[in-house]
């Protein structure tokens, strides 16, 4: 019997490893920039071009920064949901409209609704990759320093925001 | 007209290859490119994860060509282009992981594997030699073997 102890032993530490390893999302690289300062950027506003819109001008106040795009289909699923956390006010979300032309956002906005405080265009992805987006949507919390708290990689699910962002958040407003 | 379609059959294969050629790099100047084709060689795209920068052809990939090669343009190093997509997307951008504590598991678990099978292999041989204990010949053996190797010794 005790000749089966060892096996036995390797086997459930070789299950546990695995069943760690394929209950990980591989595409959720963790991000190097949490309790980074956020990059700075200055961009002109999605709804009127002329205005612009910049992650200094944020200082003093924990937001939301989602980075959404009207290519993207996680955000299509995103986006119902954004409705509900704009309205509960906890947090204010912006939006990085990322790699997108400008009609094509403004015509998914028109169709589906504006949940944004405002939305700034990235159209050639420079403020993405300093924040290393790779795959929309992604969302960040900036504390009052400017400084990143967290980030969610893929669609804000109920439970994130419940669990995560809104206490995460209220201890940041403290 | 055998002939004619035939020609006719061989001229659109031909072209369809004049339309495949390769693309055209986007910068002008060959050396940059090669450098840049060099470094995306290292780098992981991290939309298709397996493949690298220089492979992939989403449109991630495209956007951090584009930008190591703006960045190239304007004089910085390899170490210092590495450093700034590292900065932003972790150390997993790198395909080649470094050796450093946190990837010490990677890089070396294999050779710690390596050790812990060898000392089973070795300790399991030993427990065997053991239990094979060397038994001593009895009488009757001894006087046989002498019989055999006397009757060896007589020239046939």
């Amino acid at each position: 019997m005790s000749r089966f102890i060892i096996p036995l032993g390797l086997f459930l530490v070789l299950v546990a490893f695995l069943a760690i390893g394929l209950s990980r999302d591989p595409h959720e690289v963790p991000s190097p920039l949490i309790n980074k300062p956020a990059p700075a950027f200055q961009l002109p506003q999605l709804k009127d071009p002329t205005k612009t819109f910049s992650a200094q001008e944020m200082r003093g106040k924990v937001w939301i920064l989602n980075v959404w795009a009207s290519w993207c289909v996680a955000c299509r699923d995103e986006h119902p949901l954004l409705f509900e956390y704009a309205r509960t006010g906890a947090v204010p979300i912006y939006g990085l409209n990322y790699r997108d032309k400008r009609e094509d956002a403004l015509a998914w906005l028109g169709e589906l609704g504006d949940p944004y405080v405002l939305s700034a265009s990235d159209t050639d992805a420079r403020v993405g990759i300093n924040y290393g987006v790779y795959g929309a949507p992604e969302s960040y919390l900036i504390d009052r320093n400017g400084v990143i708290r967290f980030k969610q990689i893929g669609p804000i699910t109920p439970d994130v925001w419940e669990k995560t962002i809104v206490p995460l958040a209220r201890e940041l407003n403290k | 007209m055998k002939d004619a379609v035939l020609t006719l059959l061989l001229l659109c294969a031909f072209a369809f290859t004049v339309s495949g050629q390769e693309a055209k790099p986007l910068a002008d100047d060959p050396e940059l490119e090669k450098r840049l084709a060099n470094l995306a060689k290292e780098l992981r795209c991290l939309v298709c994860q397996n493949e690298t920068l220089a492979d992939s052809q989403a449109d991630l990939a495209q956007d951090l060509r584009a930008q190591i090669r703006e960045q190239m343009k304007a004089g910085k190093t390899d170490k210092e282009i590495l450093a700034y997509l590292t900065d932003r997307y972790g150390q997993f951008v790198l395909y080649r992981p470094p050796i450093q504590p946190t990837t010490y598991l990677l890089w070396f678990g294999p050779f710690v594997f390596l050790l812990a099978g060898l000392l089973v292999l070795f300790r399991y041989v030993k427990h065997r030699r053991q239990m094979i204990p060397e038994a001593p010949l009895t009488n009757e053996q001894r006087r046989r073997v002498e019989e055999i190797l006397k009757e060896r010794e007589k020239p046939a």
